[in-house]
C-alpha cells in the first residue's frame, strides 16, 4: 500500500508547528497505525532526520498512551479501538492521511504528536479515590454483596484508559465524559457513597480549572471512546453534581 | 560458599510472617515525616508501595517512564488474581495457594515467601475492593471466582478481561490520594538511569527528565525499584513497548545480584506473528483454555492445506484432529500450566503440524464450548429440543458475555471472526520470573535498595502461575515491602535529608552524562531498532523455548559481539537536551544487550529443565514421563545470584540453596 | 456568577431554561392554531394575554428573562467551548461522531434569534406601543368603537401578506426544528435524566421538536393564502 501522510511537527511546546507531508510505501494491511508509524519512523532516521514522536506503550489497547488524531478522528476512522489497534488494512492504497495531535488548551502540545495529559492526573487526585488506608484488615471483601448489575455497570464506568479521545472529539474540547466515567464508577458502588459529593464537586471543579469546555451533549465523545463509556455517565456525574451542591 | 543470607525468619511456616511482623522495629509517625522514600515504577507493585508508604507518613518520591503511573504495563494483566479465599467452598487455604504456586513453579522458589504471599493473598482482595474495584459479581452479589491453569481450585478474582487494569487503577487511586495530601511527588515521563549509592547504601537515584533531557538527582533513605520485567530483551514480546531492564539493571551493576535471568515465561496463548513488521505481540487471556480446545491437525496433509489456504479448519471432522493437551495430560487437560502449554504447542508446529502461513500457530477452538452453552441455555430456557442454530446462538452470547472483549480484539487484529473459525495462537514471551535477588525483606544485596514485583526473582521460582503476577505484585506493595523497609528505616530517623550535592551524587550523575553523550556520538549507520531486533531473534532462537548447551554458548558470544558493534555503529538522531524517543530506546537496549548475556549464561549453567527454563538436554528418557522436561534437583536446587564483574559473561555466580522443609518435592506431572 | 460558576451548573441552567421556552413555544404554537381554527377565539385569548396583569407583569418578564439568559448564557458557553480548543485541527471530521444540530447549535440559535428580532418587531413592539405608550388597552380595532372588534387577527393576517416575511418565517422555523432537534432532547440529559425512559422521552421530544416548528410554519402559510379582502 501507497499512502501519503500529512504529519503534524513541531520542535517542542514553545515552537509552532506544521504540517509535514511524507509519503510511504509498502504498507501491509496486517499492520497497525502504529506499526505504520515505525516504518515512517524508520524511513526518517535512515535519512539522519529526527522521527515523529508519539506517545505509544502496551500497543494492546489497554494502557491509553496511544492518541492522534487520524483525518479528523481520534484513533481513527474505526470504533471501539486505539490507535495501536487500528489496522492499515482500514486504508486504501493512495489514501491521504492527516495525522494531528491532539487538540485540546488542556492538552499543550509536548513535540510533534505527543500531548501533555497531566490534567486528567489532576482530576483524578482532586478526588476519584475512596479514601481507605491499607491495613490488611478492612471489611472481608464478601461482607458487603453488590447488586450485580451494579458491579457490571461500576466495572462498564471503571473500564476507561484516560487516553482523552472524548476530549479531542469533543468540538468544546470537554473532559465531561473522562471525569463522569470515574464519579460514576463510585457512585454505584456503595464504598463509593461516603464521599460522594466531595468527590464529584472537587473534580467537576479541577475540570472546570483545567479548561476543558463545556458538554453541549453532542455524543462525540461516547461515539469516539474506545472503550465505549456511555452517555449514561455524564448523566449520572450531572445528577450527582446537582444532588451534591443542592446538599451545599 | 555462598555470601546470600535470605534472612528467613525461624519459626513454623505458618509462623514466619506473623512472628517477623511482631519483632521487627517500627518508626514512629513523627519520624516518618523525616523520612524520604524513591519508588521507581508506578506499577502494581510500585504505585501499591508507594500508595502505602504514604499513607504510613514518609514522604514518596515516585518515578516512572509514562506519563502517568496510571499508564504502567500491569495494565494489561488480563486474566485476574489470585486469592486463597475459598469462597467457592472448594477446599482452598493459604497452604494449597502455597504449594500450587511452588509445585507451579517447578521448586525453584523460597518456601517463606510464597507463603506469605499466600497468607496476603486474601487481604489484597478485601483492601482491592475497599477502594471500590468492580471485581465480577455473581447474581446474589457476592464475588464470583474463575479457575485458572495449573491449579484444582477456583480461586482466581476477576473483572472481565481487564482484571490488571481494574487492580492498577485502585494503586492509582490510592496514590492520587496521597499526590493530593501531598505525600507523593510523582515524577512522570522521567527515567532513572543510576543508583547512587553511599556508604554502601542506595541513597539515591539519578533520573532523566525525558522532556526537558535534564539530568536530575533525587536523595532518599531507601531506594524501591519496582520496575517491572525485562520480556523486551526478546525484541517481541507481550510487554509495553517501554518495558525495560534499565533501573534493574543500573543497580545490577551498582550491587545488586541479578537472579536467575533465564527463567522466562513464555506465554501459550498469544496471537502469532504476521510479518517483519511486528513491534509486539498481544496476549489472549489464558481464562481463555478454561472454555477453549487447543488442536492441530493430525495428518500433515492437513497442516499443509491449511497453511497453503487450501483447506480450512472447520472442514476436518473430529477425527481428523489432534487435541494434543487433552490427549497427552488427561488431568489437566487444556488447562496445564504455560511452560507446558507453551512447549507443547512448539513441539507440534516444530513437527510441522502448524496451522498460520508462517507455520508458527495452533488452533484454539470455541464451537464445543458453544455448542455445550447452548444446549444447557437451551435447557434453562425449557427449550428440550433446540435447533442447531438455536443452540450455536444460545451459545454464543454465553462466550460473548465471558470473552466478549478478547474475541473483539483478536477480530480487530487478525481480521477473523472467532466464533466462526477457530482462534490461532502461538506462544510469546510473557513475564520473567527471574530479576534482582532479594532476600525475605525484599531487600537487594545493596543495602537500602528494595526490589518489588516482577523486578525481584522472589515468589514465582521457574514458571509463574495465572494471575499469580498481580496477586505478587500487590503483596509486595501493600503488605509486606511497607513492614520490611519500615524495619530498615528504623535506623535511619536520626539521619536527615540526604544531601544531593555530594561526591557519590556528583560521579553518578557524570557517568549517566558520559553515557548519554557516548550513546549520541555513536554517529553511526544503525538504528536502534536494528540492533533490538538482532539481539530479539538471537535470544528467541537460541534463548526461547528450547535451550541446548551449543546454541547458549554461542549465544553469548553473539550478543557479545552485537553488543560492540552498537556502540560503534548505533545511530541517535536528534540532541539530548530535549525530548528524544530514539535515544530513551538506545539507553534501553544498550542494557538489553548486557542482560541477555547474562541470561544466556545463567541458562548455560542450569542444566536442567525447570519451569519455562526447557533444556534439551534434560528429558526424562523413559516411564510414564518419557519425553518430558526433567529437573534435577540432585545439582541445582539453588537460585543463581550474578555478581556484576565488568563484562556479563565475567558474573560471578553465588547460590541460594533453596530449602523445602514444608514441600516434598516431586516431578511436576500434570498428566 | 455565582450558582452558575461551574461548568455542570451553566449546563443545567441552559437546560432549564431551554425547557420553559420549549414549553412556550407550545403554548404560543397553541394560541396561534386558535388563528386557524377560529378567529374569535384567538382575538379573544390575545386580548386575555394582552391585558392580565399575572401574563404581563409576572410570566412576560419571566419569559423575556429566559429567553435572554438562554441567549447570553449560550454566547458564553460558546466562546468558552471556543477557547477550550487554542489551536483547531487541520482536519476535523465531526460528522462522524455528531449531529449537524448537534455541533451548529450557535448558528441555529442565531437565526432563531434573528428571527425573534424581526418577530419581536413585528408584534410585541407594536403591542408595546400601543398598550403602554399610547396606552389603549382595549384592544379594539377602533379603540372608540367597542362594536369595532378586536384587532389582533387582523393584525396577524396582514403581516403574512408578504412572501418575503413569509419565507423568513418559514427558513427561522425549520432552524428552530433543528435547534430543537438536538436542545430539546438533550436538556434530559444534562439535568441528569437518562435512563430506561430515556428512549422514548427522547423520541418524543424528536417529534415535538418537528411538530412546533410545522405548526408555525402552517400557520405562517394558511394566513398568507387565506389573505382576508382588503
Amino acid at each position: 500500500m501507497k499512502l501519503s501522510l500529512k504529519v503534524w511537527r513541531q520542535q517542542n511546546a514553545q515552537s509552532k508547528g506544521k504540517m509535514v507531508t511524507y509519503p510511504i510505501d509498502g504498507i501491509d494491511g496486517d499492520m497497525s497505525f502504529l506499526e505504520m508509524m515505525d516504518v515512517l519512523n524508520e524511513q526518517l532516521n535512515d535519512k539522519g532526520e529526527e522521527p515523529v514522536v508519539f506517545d505509544h506503550d502496551c500497543r494492546e489497547g489497554i494502557c491509553g498512551s496511544c492518541s492522534l488524531q487520524i483525518n479528523g478522528q481520534p484513533h481513527g476512522p474505526d470504533r471501539l479501538v486505539t490507535t495501536c489497534q487500528l489496522h492499515m488494512r482500514t486504508f486504501n492504497d493512495g489514501d491521504e492521511i492527516v495525522i494531528e495531535p491532539f487538540r485540546a488548551k488542556a492538552f499543550p502540545v509536548i513535540k510533534d504528536l505527543m500531548v501533555d495529559r497531566s490534567a486528567f492526573d489532576r482530576i483524578q487526585q482532586a478526588g476519584g479515590y475512596v479514601s481507605v488506608n491499607t491495613s490488611g484488615n478492612t471489611i472481608d471483601a464478601n461482607a458487603t454483596p453488590i447488586d450485580k448489575a451494579d458491579a457490571d455497570e461500576a466495572f462498564y464506568s471503571a473500564a476507561c484508559i484516560g487516553c482523552g479521545a472524548c476530549v479531542a472529539a469533543c468540538k468544546n474540547a470537554s473532559a465531561m465524559l473522562f471525569t463522569a466515567a470515574k464519579v460514576s464508577q463510585y457512585a454505584l458502588l456503595p464504598q463509593g457513597q461516603v464521599e460522594a459529593s466531595t468527590r464529584v464537586l472537587n473534580m467537576v471543579e479541577q475540570m472546570d480549572k483545567e479548561g476543558f469546555g463545556n458538554c453541549t451533549n453532542t455524543g462525540a465523545c461516547e461515539i469516539e471512546c474506545p472503550k465505549g463509556i456511555s452517555l449514561e455517565n455524564i448523566a449520572r456525574m450531572n445528577r450527582e453534581y446537582l444532588a451534591a451542591s443542592a446538599k451545599g | 560458599m555462598s555470601t546470600l543470607d535470605s534472612k528467613i525468619p525461624e519459626g513454623p511456616l505458618a509462623d514466619k510472617w506473623t512472628n517477623y511482623k511482631n519483632k521487627i522495629n517500627l518508626v514512629n509517625p513523627a519520624n516518618k515525616r523525616n523520612i524520604d522514600i524513591i519508588v521507581v515504577g508506578t506499577g502494581l507493585a510500585g504505585g501499591s508501595a508507594a500508595a502505602t508508604l504514604a499513607e504510613l507518613g514518609y514522604n514518596v518520591k515516585t518515578f516512572c517512564y509514562q506519563d502517568s503511573p496510571r499508564r504502567a504495563h500491569s495494565i494489561a494483566a488480563q486474566g485476574g488474581i489470585n486469592a486463597s479465599k475459598n469462597y467457592q467452598g472448594d477446599g482452598d487455604s493459604d497452604y494449597r495457594l502455597f504449594y500450587d504456586t511452588v509445585k507451579g513453579g517447578d521448586y525453584r522458589s523460597r518456601e517463606a515467601n510464597v507463603y506469605r504471599l499466600a497468607e496476603v493473598s486474601g487481604s489484597i482482595i478485601d483492601q482491592c475492593v475497599a477502594q471500590g474495584v468492580p471485581f465480577a459479581r455473581e447474581y446474589g452479589g457476592l464475588l464470583d471466582n474463575r479457575s485458572f491453569g495449573g491449579v484444582l481450585v477456583s480461586r482466581t478474582f476477576y473483572a472481565k478481561g481487564q482484571t490488571g487494569q481494574q487492580l492498577l487503577l485502585g494503586a492509582y487511586s490510592a496514590m492520587n490520594r496521597q499526590i493530593n495530601r501531598g505525600k507523593i511527588q510523582a515524577f512522570n515521563r522521567h527515567e532513572m538511569l543510576d543508583v547512587v549509592k553511599v556508604d554502601g547504601k542506595a541513597r539515591g537515584i539519578i533520573a532523566r527528565n525525558l522532556i526537558t533531557g535534564e539530568i536530575e538527582r533525587h536523595s532518599a533513605h531507601a531506594v524501591v525499584l519496582a520496575s517491572g520485567g525485562y520480556g523486551n530483551v526478546f525484541f517481541l514480546s507481550t510487554n509495553a513497548m517501554g518495558s525495560n531492564v534499565t533501573a534493574g539493571w543500573r543497580a545490577h551493576r551498582r550491587g545488586a545480584y541479578f537472579a536467575n535471568p533465564c527463567y522466562t515465561q513464555i506465554h501459550p496463548t498469544c496471537i502469532p506473528v504476521s510479518g517483519d513488521h511486528q513491534s509486539k505481540l498481544t496476549l489472549m487471556s489464558e481464562s481463555l483454555r478454561n472454555d477453549g480446545r487447543i488442536w492441530v491437525p493430525k495428518n500433515m496433509e492437513d497442516a499443509v492445506a491449511i497453511r497453503e489456504g487450501k483447506k480450512k479448519p472447520t472442514d476436518l471432522s473430529e477425527e481428523e484432529r489432534d487435541y494434543y493437551l487433552e490427549r497427552r495430560y488427561p488431568a489437566f487437560g487444556n488447562l496445564v500450566p504455560r511452560d507446558v502449554a507453551s512447549r507443547a504447542a512448539k513441539e507440534c508446529c516444530d513437527a510441522g503440524f502448524g496451522v498460520n502461513k508462517t507455520g508458527e500457530a495452533v488452533y484454539l477452538d470455541f464451537a464445543s464450548a458453544i455448542t455445550r452453552y447452548g444446549k444447557e441455555q437451551a435447557l434453562i430456557q425449557g427449550n428440550h429440543n433446540p435447533t442447531d442454530q438455536e443452540v450455536y446462538d444460545l451459545g454464543r452470547d454465553v462466550i460473548e458475555t465471558k470473552y466478549g472483549n478478547l474475541f473483539q480484539m483478536y477480530e480487530k487484529i487478525v481480521d477473523q471472526n472467532p466464533y466462526k473459525t477457530p482462534m490461532m495462537i502461538y506462544p510469546a514471551v510473557h513475564y520473567t520470573m527471574g530479576g534482582l535477588w532479594v532476600d525475605y525483606n525484599l531487600q537487594t544485596t545493596v543495602e537500602g535498595l528494595y526490589a518489588t514485583g516482577e523486578c525481584n526473582f522472589s515468589d514465582h521460582g521457574a514458571n509463574r502461575l495465572g494471575a499469580s503476577a498481580l496477586m505478587q505484585g500487590l503483596a509486595d506493595g501493600y503488605f509486606v515491602l511497607p513492614y520490611t523497609i519500615g524495619d530498615y528505616l528504623s535506623h535511619d530517623i536520626r539521619t536527615g535529608k540526604i544531601p544531593t550535592d555530594t561526591p557519590e551524587f556528583e560521579a553518578a550523575e557524570k557517568e549517566v552524562t558520559d553515557r548519554i553523550d557516548k550513546l549520541m556520538n555513536a554517529a553511526g549507520t544503525h538504528s536502534v531498532d536494528y540492533y533490538h531486533k538482532i539481539l530479539g531473534k538471537i535470544m528467541w532462537n537460541k534463548c526461547g523455548m528450547s535451550r541446548n548447551a551449543t546454541d547458549l554458548a554461542s549465544a553469548i558470544e553473539e550478543i557479545s559481539a552485537l553488543r560492540k558493534d552498537f556502540w560503534a555503529n548505533v545511530r541517535v538522531p536528534g540532541t539530548a537536551d530535549g525530548l528524544n524517543q530514539e535515544l530513551e530506546k538506545a539507553g534501553r537496549v544498550a542494557d538489553f544487550l548486557e542482560l541477555g548475556e547474562l541470561f544466556a549464561k545463567d541458562a548455560l549453567d542450569r542444566n536442567e529443565s525447570a519451569g519455562g527454563h526447557y533444556r534439551e538436554e534434560s528429558v526424562e528418557l523413559d516411564g510414564p514421563q518419557k519425553g518430558e522436561a526433567l529437573r534435577d534437583d540432585e545439582n541445582y536446587k539453588y537460585v543463581s545470584a550474578w555478581e556484576y564483574k565488568g563484562e556479563p559473561k565475567d558474573a560471578v555466580l553465588h547460590k541460594e540453596d533453596l530449602v523445602f522443609e514444608n514441600i516434598k518435592l516431586v516431578t511436576r506431572s500434570y498428566k | 456568577m455565582g450558582i452558575i460558576s461551574s461548568s455542570i451548573a451553566r449546563k443545567f441552567a441552559m437546560a432549564l431554561s431551554g425547557l420553559f421556552l420549549v414549553f412556550f413555544l407550545g403554548q404560543h404554537l397553541t394560541i396561534n392554531l386558535m388563528a386557524v381554527f377560529s378567529p374569535d377565539l384567538f382575538n379573544e385569548t390575545s386580548q386575555f394575554m394582552g391585558t392580565n396583569p399575572l401574563v404581563q407583569f409576572l410570566l412576560q418578564p419571566i419569559l423575556i428573562f429566559g429567553v435572554v439568559f438562554h441567549f447570553v448564557m449560550g454566547f458564553i458557553l460558546e466562546i468558552k467551548n471556543r477557547n477550550a480548543r487554542v489551536k483547531s485541527y487541520a482536519k476535523y471530521k465531526g460528522s462522524a461522531n455528531a449531529s449537524w444540530a448537534s455541533r451548529n447549535m450557535i448558528i441555529s440559535g442565531l437565526v432563531v434569534l434573528a428571527f425573534l428580532g424581526l418577530h419581536l418587531y413585528d408584534f410585541w413592539i407594536h403591542e408595546m406601543t400601543v398598550k403602554y405608550v399610547s396606552g389603549d388597552m382595549t384592544g379594539l380595532v377602533d379603540p372608540s368603537d367597542p362594536t369595532s372588534g378586536f384587532r389582533y387577527f387582523e393584525e396577524t393576517v396582514h403581516k403574512f401578506e408578504s412572501p418575503v416575511r413569509v419565507g423568513l418565517y418559514v427558513l427561522s422555523f425549520v432552524l428552530l426544528a433543528i435547534h430543537l432537534w438536538h436542545g430539546f432532547a438533550s436538556s434530559f440529559q444534562s439535568v441528569g435524566f437518562n435512563n430506561k425512559y430515556s428512549v422514548a422521552l427522547t423520541k418524543f421530544a424528536k417529534v415535538y421538536s418537528i411538530l412546533i416548528p410545522v405548526g408555525f410554519i402552517f400557520i405562517a402559510i394558511y394566513l398568507h393564502l387565506n389573505q382576508l379582502p382588503h
